[in-house]
């Protein structure tokens, strides 16, 4: 990185907001091909059975519909494997087996929206029921999914002087973008391109790859924006197949978008959590044990699982730690990542248990947390790459006002209002992954990057063009970053925070290449100003390639490619991902302070303020690490308040399956929020020194906030999320 | 786009009709000079008299006229089709987006003569010589609304997804008075949800335009 960084760490405002404040972004339901037509999933309506008969004369006597689509008569599909997770995924139609209630049973295909919904609503499914069992905490578990242990916890824990043992619960949760899962599919013969939501948009060529047995070459994926995802658009789900067998099985191109009801059925979600905690600690508040016994709901078809455990051992020093990660299978649906996933679940009962611990030993929470730093990570015994949680904690408790916070719980009101401030940490390990992205610089000095990554909302081609702009020596207008098509270089899937890293030095490595090959081809150019210059001398701003040192001898990429006769540059840049195995310990970190007013009479929380304070390295973009950091600490908010699938364990029916019932925050939920980051890089982590971002910036939310409820209460409400109900 | 209206949709077009069918989806127009009809479902001719003869079979369709963005339209539809779809899957405006389609997200607001509604829930054949403004109407001449340029400044989404209901909900929050303070601006924008996360980004952003009305 020789090159002078002026767009890296700038707030640059997003490149595609005009696109965005103007309707002008297509998301995927927005494309209508010529002679699209509309496709309705009908679902099934009990939780475990077989489907005894499927009637569609109705349906398909209305006119306008072209076929109603069932396991009666869909295409026989080849078979395939899960990759993740295990076991064997939902396929469109090709039995008559129902595993969960809502699971598609038919599709309706016809001319119209409206004439589909209404064909959907005329099929006629009867069943063979059989009783589902949806109920984390009244079924059995099926064994270890995931252990790790080191010490002797249990032994260490009989022995401690100080112990606490707990059970923490949460419920599920659904991601509920604002944008609904949607595909519309078209073939061409063989050959079949869709604009899907997604995340991933190879990902999607690789499952209708093997759903239809077509070659990966035949499929394109397109999708330029996601309306929201944090997670459920990173797997093409079984709605997508069934798009794709409609519009072949009509010959025409077909739209299907999931209803906001669909969407709590076959997308995914956070997974309830029954977490048992033990801490063992000396009186000085060391941790010397910790068991943690986790039960998570999965379905039977598939065995999710996710990072739940690893807040609980890395995150402080402790000699002695038992775990164990039980997946109770249920006639559900596959959870799915869900953002901070296994993570912000985590670290709820992790960081409420050292809250617990401090106000058992009259130790202050972050104190308590100061004697548990460790020196290195216990559980992988590697050192760590950058890790500045106490730079979080001071910087968090001076800005937060955290002395002012009365350690006696129940201490402090205002008016009606019982008020109390509560911290937690946070963490979420760096990934990083191969990527690839081409670079491209035109005769005009412009410049294209691209590569097959997405932008579900943190600002994808802003960090980019930004990276892109410094390491070819161009303005920010001068360049412009693509994504979101299967046919660009490979990215990995957008999540896990890993975009940054992998796409970033991806990108970054493209354009030094390109910028290399221009300043090699002018110094090797006798009409170039710059002949016989050392290539290492020469810096490029503003298009401009000059002599370090001697800034007027120099010239611009248009007058250099012109007088070569070169239409244009062109390179692929790569990143090869994490090393194998790992030498340092990667994660962000994170600190978040709360403070909350609880009514005494009807046990209402308002979060009046928060304060969250990062350790994720460089920051790209402050405008939008901000953004991102304050929309985690909204969804936070819901997570530890208001988020609760329920379910009617009758039938395994989601009650509240709708944004009036599922309670998400809203505009009058919102306290004051506000986002630090601490300075730093980190060049262990990748080429541009990012940690990674969109996941951390949620873990310690819900935490923060249930350990200030107890300071304003006395009450330790130990499920997630906190109501009304729970508090009286 | 909309595979329902002929490019000229939006101009006058005196061409007649081709024979529908009764699966059609091509637009048609009628002779009625600048208008056109959405086809829809319905069977033939764009008459009351036709649809009510074969009732049965097709379902019920209407013709109405509204003007969306200064645009006159005058369309046939299918008495269920909704304001929102009729925009997104006949007229070619795909900005109001569809998020839950049952009025609890706000992401398909648009203004119907001046007040603010969810598309959503408002049928289209009800809005009979109505003034329809969408987000695709705020902007004049290339010249972002101010609330569009707040939004760039204060950074005030991220998807973009419910941004088009918030930007035109905020227009209305504006127009109506309700901006004295951010707890008064929080009150009435919270029909409108951002699952990103940037409410208070969208709060500044109201107030920055409200600012800039009465200056």
């Amino acid at each position: 990185m020789s090159q002078p960084q002026a767009a890296v760490g700038a707030a640059v405002p997003r490149v595609d907001a005009r696109l965005r404040v103007t309707g002008g972004a297509k998301y995927a339901a927005d494309n209508s091909p010529d002679g699209v037509v509309h496709a309705v999933i009908v679902e099934s309506s009990i939780g475990r059975g077989r489907i005894t008969g499927i009637d569609t004369r109705a349906a398909e006597a209305r006119p306008g519909v072209l076929k109603v689509i069932s396991h009666l008569n869909a295409p026989k599909l080849p078979p395939v494997e899960g990759r993740f997770p295990p076991g064997k995924p939902l396929r469109a139609f090709q039995d008559d087996r129902v595993q969960f209630f809502g699971q598609p049973v038919a599709v309706a295909v016809a001319t119209t929206l409206e004439t589909a919904q209404h064909a959907a609503s005329l099929v006629k499914v009867s069943y063979d029921a059989e009783t589902s069992s949806t109920d984390i905490s009244d079924a059995d578990a099926a064994g270890g999914t995931q252990t790790y242990a080191r010490g002797d916890a249990d032994r260490a824990l009989d022995s401690a002087p100080v112990r606490l043992d707990t059970t923490y619960r949460t419920a599920r949760n659904h991601h509920n973008p604002m944008e609904p899962a949607g595909i519309v599919a078209q073939w061409d013969g063989d050959r079949l391109t869709v604009w899907e939501k997604t995340q991933y948009v190879q990902g999607t060529v690789f499952t209708l790859s093997g759903e239809f047995g077509i070659p990966p070459d035949h499929i394109r994926v397109i999708s330029p924006f996601i309306g929201g995802a944090f997670g459920n658009a990173a797997r093409a789900w079984v709605h997508s197949v069934i798009a794709a067998m409609a519009a072949r099985e009509v010959k025409r191109p077909v739209k299907l978008v999931l209803t906001r009801r669909q969407m709590y059925f076959t997308v995914g979600y956070r997974p309830a959590y029954e977490y048992g905690l033990r801490l063992g600690a000396d009186r000085g508040g060391r941790l010397t044990a910790s068991t943690h016994d986790v039960r998570a709901e999965s379905s039977r078809y598939e065995t999710y699982s996710e990072s739940v455990l690893v807040p609980g051992r890395m995150l402080y020093s402790t000699p002695n730690v038992r775990q164990a990660y039980d997946h109770v299978p249920l006639d559900v649906s596959t959870p799915w990542f869900m953002r901070g996933p296994g993570y912000a679940s985590g670290a709820y009962p992790v960081e409420s248990a050292m809250d617990e611990l401090a106000h058992e030993l009259g130790v202050d929470p972050i104190e308590l947390r100061l004697r548990n730093e460790p020196s290195d990570d216990e559980s992988s015994n590697l050192p760590f790459s950058t890790r500045r949680l106490r730079d979080c904690y001071r910087t968090g408790a001076r800005e937060f006002g955290w002395h002012r916070r009365n350690p006696k719980p129940r201490s402090t009101r205002d008016g009606d209002w019982l008020i109390g401030m509560g911290m937690a940490a946070g963490v979420y390990d760096t990934m990083r992954s191969e990527a690839q992205a081409s670079v491209r610089l035109d005769a005009d000095g412009t410049a294209l990057v691209q590569s097959a990554t997405s932008d579900m909302g943190p600002g994808t081609a802003t960090s980019m063009s930004q990276v892109a702009a410094d390491a070819l020596g161009l303005t920010m207008r001068q360049v412009t970053f693509r994504l979101g098509d299967s046919l660009m270089p490979p990215a990995p899937v957008h999540a896990g925070s890993q975009t940054m890293a992998s796409v970033g030095s991806a990108v970054q490595d493209g354009c030094d290449k390109l910028r290399k090959q221009a300043i090699a081809l002018a110094v090797n150019d006798k009409g170039s100003p710059l002949h016989g210059v050392d290539a290492a001398d020469i810096v490029v701003r503003g298009g401009r390639l000059y002599a370090k040192g001697e800034p007027t001898r120099g010239e611009t990429y248009q007058r250099l490619l012109a007088r070569n006769d070169r239409t244009h540059l062109e390179v692929l840049g790569s990143y090869a991902g994490a090393p194998e195995p790992e030498r340092f310990s990667l994660y962000a970190y994170s600190a978040i302070f709360a403070e909350v007013a609880v009514d005494a009479r009807l046990g209402l929380v308002r979060v009046r303020r928060m304060l969250g304070v990062y350790d994720a390295a460089r920051i790209v973009n402050p405008r939008l690490a901000d953004s991102q950091a304050i929309g985690a600490m909204t969804g936070g908010i819901g997570q530890a308040l208001l988020e609760h699938t329920v379910t009617d364990h009758r039938d395994g029916r989601i009650v509240n399956a709708n944004l009036a019932d599922y309670l998400v925050p809203t505009h009058a939920d919102m306290p004051d929020l506000k986002a630090i980051f601490i300075d730093g890089q980190d060049y262990e982590a990748d080429p541009i020194g990012v940690k990674g971002l969109g996941e951390v910036v949620i873990v310690g939310v819900a935490p923060a906030i249930a350990n200030a409820v107890f300071n304003a209460t006395g009450r330790r409400i130990r499920q997630l999320p906190i109501t009304a109900e729970a508090l009286l | 786009m909309s595979t329902e209206l002929p490019a000229e949709a939006e101009t006058s077009s005196v061409e007649p009709p081709p024979a529908p069918t009764r699966r059609t989806f091509i637009a048609t127009t009628t002779a009625a000079g600048g208008v056109a009809v959405v086809g829809g479902l319905v069977a033939g001719p764009p008459a009351l008299a036709v649809e009510e003869a074969v009732a049965d079979e097709v379902p019920p369709g209407s013709r109405v006229s509204l003007t969306v963005n200064g645009v006159r339209h005058t369309v046939t539809i299918d008495n269920r089709t909704s304001l929102l779809d009729l925009l997104r899957e006949h007229l070619d405006l795909t900005g109001s987006k569809k998020g839950c389609n049952a009025g609890a997200c706000g992401a398909c607001t648009v203004l119907v003569d001046g007040r603010r509604v969810n598309s959503c829930l408002t049928l289209a054949v009800r809005l009979e010589g109505a003034e329809v403004t969408t987000i695709e109407g705020l902007a004049k001449g290339g010249q972002l609304h101010p609330l569009q340029q707040a939004f760039i400044e204060q950074d005030a989404f991220q998807c973009g997804f419910c941004t088009s209901g918030q930007i035109v909900s905020g227009v209305g929050c504006i127009q109506e008075g309700h901006t004295g303070s951010r707890a008064e601006i929080r009150e009435w924008m919270s029909g409108n949800l951002c699952r990103c996360g940037c409410y208070v980004k969208i709060e500044r952003a109201v107030e920055q335009a409200a600012a800039g009305r009465k200056g």
